[in-house]
């Protein structure tokens, strides 16, 4: 089940009450490319993630992982299905090491149960080496190798964000959903990071859908960019396109956004 | 249905001292966030004090109701104060245990000073009303007409009173209120202080129907609990209508089922409703 | 790498030959008395450690289970005639099977709801207990429950073969512990602590987390209360009560909550220091409740937190000089 998948919503929607947050958004994001989705605050960037990754069941629309149905399922079951996701604020594990937090990140992939465990059965050990080895290849690859054993406490937020991808990474996904990734580090990390997510997708084959503010990072990155305000999809197209789309512009300076 | 009616009665005297309980206990999770597992010993504390006053101090009964309540205000506003302001922004865990902490600390002076001993409190109106048929003590209507009052005056001082004005709008928004300059601090303290002298009443009231005794806090207090998660955590109407609903079923399951029945109900009631609606009846609102 | 081999092994073997000489050196069967009962409550405040520690949600049903699983052997073995041997598993099975059960319902709420749940719960268990007479013997409980039948040439009537069945069921507990924390199985459990959505994220089944948890918890207390009944000879509802679930949780969050050493450390020192000061016994709960709250606001992490502190403070001293 590894490679890229293609992601696709149709007809998407998710409600809180009376407010839609999103709302009726038809996006594919084609696999092994780089996809942003831009919008003003409260557009509904990251609703839409946590309707895609399963945190809400969208109230109309499908979502579809290389054309199987996934709307509805919880989370953890989207996450099995090859979609991982990071968070607009980072949530690691202050208190345990780098290791150990992205090691948790192979537990779709291991089988030992509690006896396992107590018994230290060939199998725990044999998953216990491939997830060690497995998450340290991942923290390799976003070059956080070195913290491995520091506690998540004492890192900078530049190298939190690189051991979230790598936690996400660590489920082997086939579909990578990056919320405001570069939020809260400065210009020269930025660039970093940028060729992080340009790797995910090149070397690793990862579709790449990420919501971010920064517009010199989406237009570096981005394949292909969506536009979200109050719900809905107001423009899509190749980012040199986007930047000069009246309609674009005109959301954000409506949401006196200064980007 | 002389029975019913009387029961009825019998069942809203109960309610009342329910619904003051709760209703101490929905306004300090309202702004803490946190079940006040103390909350039965401030209850406990009220009818303890009016136990010393009319056995050792004297004075009238009415006395005896004021100084409680003063009394327990004070401890609840001293909780806040020793206790739960240090833990604001840590996990909710700390704050319900460190609340159990609190509750061992009471009931176990309760313990040192009375010993774990049943007491007789003398019933200062023991004068029976009879109308329609059914007997009424007197005690029950001064409980019944007490908590009306009580509630009135509570619901001046939410509805009417800025300090109770903050205290709704710090129960709805926590950061909103701090932002339109609430002092989150003294609306606590103040709260904390509020949910005391209702838990006082209760106690004060129910006193002369009852035997206390340190642990008499342990029953009420899982009812609240019951009454608060199906009223609303945080609500008010819903802490009163609770109350008497829930006191009601028990008298009439009690009269029409059998007894160890009623005191199953408030039980499979919460298992019910957490089952169905595992984040209360009603999410929020006060 | 060495001198971490030469440190643990220190750490765990220095406890353990003190533990065995423990009833030589004292050679006090009042105080040996006293260190089973401590080892037994210890398995179970390992049991809450689980649940409150790594999962970090907050039973008040466990003495509940502690209860069951005494009840449980007790019956069995003084009505029916079973063999502690037999009694103990058959008591861990129920409890878990319980547990399961209970948590199935409790375990669809969290924090606040879920500690008021368990309140409920633990109460009613207690009730039961007292009620069904025919079975539990009511508010005056069971006696005569038998010592645990040998096991070829090993008998467990004397005090002192008592007390090493005891450590050896403690360090079998805390082994299982410690691997379980060391393992894949354990890092979800505190994944699910810390964020139960980025776990989610991830492909964990937080709800099935929150259950295991919940069911080795259980088990936990019922061997706790299964030796506890076979070792005193008679068990009462009050065991099983909530005031005893305050009393693990006062053992716990002293000793240090989320620790491994945490619990025996805790369970040891109270059950000691209330042993050592009886003539002071009403004063207890007016004492255990001021220390409980200075833990929580003051060292969260209890005596097993404060030593990790310490000791971190004292090799990061050597290691600039
Ligand atoms: N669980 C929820 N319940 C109710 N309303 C919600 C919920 N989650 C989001 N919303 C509302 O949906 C709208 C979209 O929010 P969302 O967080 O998706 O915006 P966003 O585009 O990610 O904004 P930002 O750029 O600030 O992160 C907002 O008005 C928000 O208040
Ligand atoms: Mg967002």
């Amino acid at each position: 089940m590894s490679g890229a998948a293609t992601l696709r919503v149709e007809q998407l929607g998710m409600s809180f009450g009376g407010l839609k947050a999103v709302d009726q958004v038809d996006l594919e994001v084609p696999a092994g490319k780089i996809t942003a989705i831009i919008g003003p605050n409260g557009a509904g960037k990251t609703t839409f993630f946590n309707v895609v990754a399963g945190f809400y069941a969208p109230t109309a629309g499908r979502v579809l992982i290389d054309d199987e149905d996934v709307s509805g399922l919880p989370p953890h079951k989207v996450a099995r299905l090859g979609v991982a996701r990071t968070f607009q604020t980072t949530q690691l594990f202050p208190a345990a090491s780098v290791l150990d937090n992205v090691i948790v990140g192979r537990r779709l992939h291991t089988r030992s149960n509690v006896f396992d465990a107590v018994l230290r059965s060939r199998r725990h050990r044999r998953e216990e080496a491939e997830s060690r080895e497995n998450a340290l290849e991942a923290l390799e690859f976003t070059g956080a190798r070195d913290l491995a054993d520091v506690l998540v406490a004492n890192i900078s937020q530049e190298a939190r964000k690189r051991v979230a991808v790598a936690l996400a990474l660590a489920t082997e996904p086939r579909v990578l959903l990056l919320d405001e990734p570069a939020a809260g580090i400065n210009p020269h990390e930025t660039e970093g990071l940028t060729a992080l997510i340009r790797s995910v997708a090149v070397e690793r084959g990862v579709t790449v859908c990420l919501v971010e503010h920064k517009m010199r990072m989406v237009m570096d990155l981005a394949d292909h960019v969506a536009v979200l305000n109050y719900g809905k999809k107001i423009a899509e197209g190749p980012p040199a396109k986007i930047r000069s789309d009246p309609k674009v512009i005109d959301a954000y300076l409506g949401a006196d956004h200064d980007a | 249905m002389t029975l019913f009616a009387q029961q009825f009665v019998n069942g809203i005297a109960l309610g009342s001292v329910y619904a003051l309980v709760a209703l101490g206990l929905t306004l300090v999770y309202g702004v803490l966030k946190v079940p006040n597992f103390a909350h039965g010993a401030l209850y406990m504390a009220g009818a303890y004090v009016v136990y010393v006053m009319l056995t050792a101090v004297g004075g009238s009964y009415a006395l005896a109701i004021a100084v409680a309540v003063v009394v327990i205000a004070v401890m609840g506003a001293a909780m806040e104060f020793v206790v739960f302001r240090r833990l604001e922004g840590k996990s909710s865990v700390h704050a319900m245990i460190a609340a159990l902490g609190v509750l061992f600390f009471l009931e176990g002076t309760a313990d040192v000073i009375w010993g774990p001993d049943f007491r007789p409190v003398p019933t200062p109106l023991d004068g029976v009303v009879t109308a329609f048929g059914i007997n009424i003590t007197e005690q029950r209507i001064l409980v019944i007409v007490a908590a009306i009052v009580a509630m009135a005056g509570l619901y001046f001082l939410l509805k009417r009173t800025l300090v109770g004005m903050s205290i709704e709008a710090m129960a709805q928004d926590r950061e909103g209120a701090l932002l339109v300059g609430i002092d989150t601090r003294r609306v606590a303290l103040i709260t904390f202080a509020i949910s005391g002298a209702l838990a006082a009443i209760a106690g004060a009231l129910i006193a002369p129907l009852v035997l206390v005794f340190p642990t008499m806090g342990a029953v009420i207090i899982l009812k609240a609990f019951v009454i608060v998660i199906l009223g609303g955590m945080g609500s008010v109407p819903g802490a009163i209508l609770g109350g008497y609903l829930l006191a009601l079923a028990e008298t009439m399951a009690g009269t029409y089922v059998a007894f160890a029945f009623s005191e199953l109900i408030a039980f499979a009631l919460l298992v019910l409703v957490l089952v169905f609606r595992p984040t209360g009846l009603f999410q929020k609102g006060v | 790498m060495g001198s971490a081999h030469v440190r643990r092994a220190v750490a765990l073997g220095v406890p353990l030959v003190l533990a065995i000489l423990f009833p030589l050196l004292v050679n006090n069967p009042y105080l040996v008395s006293v260190a089973v009962s401590a080892y037994v409550t210890a398995i179970a405040v390992y049991g809450l450690n689980v649940m409150l520690g790594y999962t970090g949600q907050l039973s008040l049903a466990h003495a509940g289970f502690y209860g069951i699983g005494g009840y449980t052997v007790g019956i069995l073995t003084s009505d029916y005639g079973f063999s502690f041997w037999l009694a103990l598993p058959i008591a861990l099975a129920f409890t878990s099977l319980l547990g399961h059960l209970i948590g199935l319902a409790a375990l669809r709420t969290r924090h606040d709801y879920f500690a008021i749940f368990t309140l409920a719960v633990g109460v009613m268990i207690v009730i039961v207990i007292e009620r069904w007479e025919s079975l539990t013997g009511g508010t005056d409980g069971l006696i005569g429950i038998p010592a645990p039948g040998s096991i070829g040439p090993l008998s467990f009537t004397s005090l002192n073969s008592q007390y090493y069945l005891a450590l050896a069921f403690l360090v079998f507990t805390i082994y299982v512990v410690w691997s379980l924390m060391h393992s894949l199985v354990g890092r979800t459990f505190l994944a699910v602590r810390n964020s139960e959505e980025l776990a989610r994220a991830v492909g964990i089944d937080a709800g099935r987390t929150h259950q295991l948890s919940f069911v080795i918890s259980a088990a936990l207390a019922a061997l706790g209360g299964g030796l506890y009944a076979a070792f005193s000879g008679s068990i009462g509802p009050d065991v099983g009560d909530v005031p005893m679930t305050f009393n693990m949780l006062v053992y716990l969050m002293i000793g240090g909550v989320a620790s491994l050493p945490g619990p025996l450390v805790g369970t040891i020192l109270i059950m000691g220091l209330m042993q050592a000061l009886q003539a002071f016994q009403e004063y207890t709960l007016m004492i255990l409740g001021p220390i409980l709250i200075l833990v929580v606001v003051f060292f969260p992490g209890g005596l097993a937190g404060q030593g990790k502190v310490l000791f971190e403070r004292l090799t990061r001293r050597e290691a600039d000089q």
